[in-house]
């Protein structure tokens, strides 16, 4: 099913025309309002009016996920907080997290992509959306919120937790679509095979799944488990959120909705435009977004397009379903890590550079971080109970700074690996081929 | 009349006490009396050496986290009451205990006491002032 066949099914060059003309608002637009964009500009030699092609957007400089820290909190809003009508936040690296400002404009354009994504897996006014994604900053919860309600479905706005409850909510409301985690769908599964729910219990038809990354053999444990469509969608709060891109049935790459967005592949070395089918990392330019638009946003997300028609009949480009990161982040249950938040709250409790390490693994459906800490002559301790309360404070810490759960184990120095002098800070023993 | 403990950081893995004995055989040391306390994770072990500070330096150059502790150490007639006597005491005086481990002297018939007390110098003066025997860390060792 399709909800806007008229830009999802356009004709490129007539949406091509459309990316443009709103390409050159917005560069005028950010020009104007965003004195980051202003300075960036005038020293590369471009003005407001250097936009005559689509292909003119290569001449500009990138944005990238630390000037939004660096601005933070509002610095690159280019609309007066009066027309700000909602804000959310991501994790960051430092402490300070990643802020987005929505105009009532931006969450309808927002609503309306979303509305495409799950219309896009098979949801019409007749269904219930069963909403697993955690509702507050994260944009997860209130992105699949909104669009749901602009199809016309029935919300369950149950957020996240308390698995047995939402089993029970499940079957008795008569969910028909689930929204949440891969990682997740596959623990409801899990947990429902537990309990004795029977095939036929639960009215289940289809799946959207995202904020993490996935694979299709995950995928097609999902679909048996739960005898369900499960659909990939891709977003980041940075562009405006889930809804960015999303799959339809024939699962042959995410349809990005290019009306709002102009997406690019680069060379991450180099920083230059790859040609299509070519792996490269995701940019993004928003060309509707009033409250913060970016330009040439660098998502650190690999990936590649394709601008042919899909089976489906969308006109609209396809991105390869994301297969991994070009810097050194985590994403952890749907969380964004970077092990430089947990060196810098290790730091804080000891004063000097700690060793550690992180161990991520999946036990059972569920992602798991193990941090590693070696236990060094300063805070060892002869008592069993003061090194366990220090484990529990650097557990306490980490897990108020992340928003997650870890374990924290404390193991003897020098056994943590290192190569080259270097310490090997990470192993994901996720296997997501 | 403080006596030296070594306390030994120790990951609960396969060998480990095993590496910390075999090191200190290599060097001639003799472990007086060990004990372990341990969690899911991890351990730590307690030990009273001839030569503590040999102990130490060649732990550390092995890698090992360790630390010294002052604990007390009293001997004891090895018979029934003797320990109540002593820890009765200690509790008349609001003296807490962290942690406390024993063995047997059979050639003098005696049990000896090694506590971990957190106000180790009253604990010392008390224990003299009620008349309990207590052995320095030259004696400890010598044993």
């Amino acid at each position: 099913m399709i909800w806007n066949k008229e830009i999802e099914m356009m004709p490129r060059e007539k949406l091509e025309a459309l990316q443009l003309e709103r390409l050159r608002e917005t560069v005028r637009r950010v020009y104007e309002n965003v004195p980051m964009y202003k300075k960036r500009f005038d020293e590369a030699g471009l003005g407001p009016d250097s936009i005559k092609t689509l292909d003119d957007l290569q001449k500009f400089p990138f944005t990238l996920k630390t000037d939004l820290r660096d601005n933070y909190p509002f610095g690159i809003f280019a609309v007066p907080m009066k027309d700000i009508v909602r804000l959310h936040a991501s994790s960051g690296t430092t402490g300070k997290s990643t802020v987005v400002g929505y105009t009532k404009n931006d969450i309808d354009a927002w609503s309306e992509l979303m509305a495409r994504t799950l219309t896009a897996a098979g949801t019409s006014n007749g269904d219930v959306v069963h909403n697993a994604y955690g509702y507050g900053l994260f944009t997860g919860g209130l992105g699949v919120h909104y669009g749901a309600e602009r199809v016309g479905a029935s919300v369950i706005p149950i957020s996240g937790g308390n698995t047995k409850r939402q089993i029970t909510i499940m079957k008795d409301f008569g969910s028909t679509i689930l929204a949440c985690t891969p990682s997740y769908a596959l623990y409801l599964a899990e947990v429902a095979e537990e309990v004795g729910l029977k095939n036929g219990d639960l009215k289940l038809k289809a799946g959207v799944f995202g904020a993490e990354p996935w694979t299709n053999s995950m995928r097609k444990d999902i679909e048996e488990r739960l005898h369900i469509l499960a659909i990939d969608i891709y977003g980041l709060s940075e562009v405006i959120g889930p809804g960015v891109a999303y799959e339809c049935p024939e699962k042959d790459g995410l349809h990005v909705g290019e009306d709002h967005f102009i997406v690019e592949v680069i060379d991450p070395e180099t920083g230059k435009r790859l040609p299509p089918g070519e792996k490269g990392e995701l940019v993004f330019t928003t060309i509707t977004k009033e409250a913060i638009p970016v330009i040439r946003y660098r998502t650190r997300d690999i990936s590649a397009i394709n601008f042919e028609q899909c089976a489906c009949g969308r006109t609209i480009a396809r991105m390869d379903r994301v297969t991994g990161r070009t810097d050194d982040m985590l994403i952890i249950r749907g969380v964004n890590v970077f092990p430089s938040q947990i060196e810098s709250v290790l730091m804080e409790i000891d004063g000097t550079e700690p060793h550690y390490q992180l161990i991520v693994d999946r036990i059972g459906q569920l992602d798991m971080l193990e941090v590693q800490v070696e236990v060094g002559e300063k805070f060892f301790s002869d008592e069993v109970r003061l090194l366990e309360a220090f484990e529990n404070k650097i557990k306490g810490e980490i897990e108020s700074a992340l928003n997650i759960s870890v374990d924290v184990k404390l193991v003897e120095p020098k056994t943590i690996q290192r190569s080259e002098g270097k310490a090997k800070r990470v192993i994901d023993r996720r296997s997501l081929s | 009349m403080k006596a030296t403990q070594l306390s030994v950081f120790l990951e609960n893995k396969e060998g480990r006490l095993a590496d910390v004995t075999k090191i200190l055989a290599e060097n001639d040391i003799n472990i007086r009396a060990l004990f372990i306390a341990d969690t899911s994770d991890f351990g730590i072990l307690r030990m009273i050496v001839d030569k503590p500070k040999k102990a130490v330096d060649i732990l550390k150059e092995n890698q090992f986290t360790v630390n010294e502790t002052d604990v007390v150490a009293v001997e004891l007639l090895d018979k029934p009451g003797s320990l109540a006597k002593v820890l009765g005491v200690l509790n008349d005086n609001s003296l807490n205990i962290e942690y406390l481990y024993c063995f047997l002297d059979t050639e003098r018939n005696a049990a000896v006491d090694v506590m971990r007390i957190e106000d180790i110098g009253r604990a010392i003066d008390i224990l003299q002032g009620a008349g309990v025997k207590l052995l320095s860390g030259a004696d400890l060792h010598e044993l």
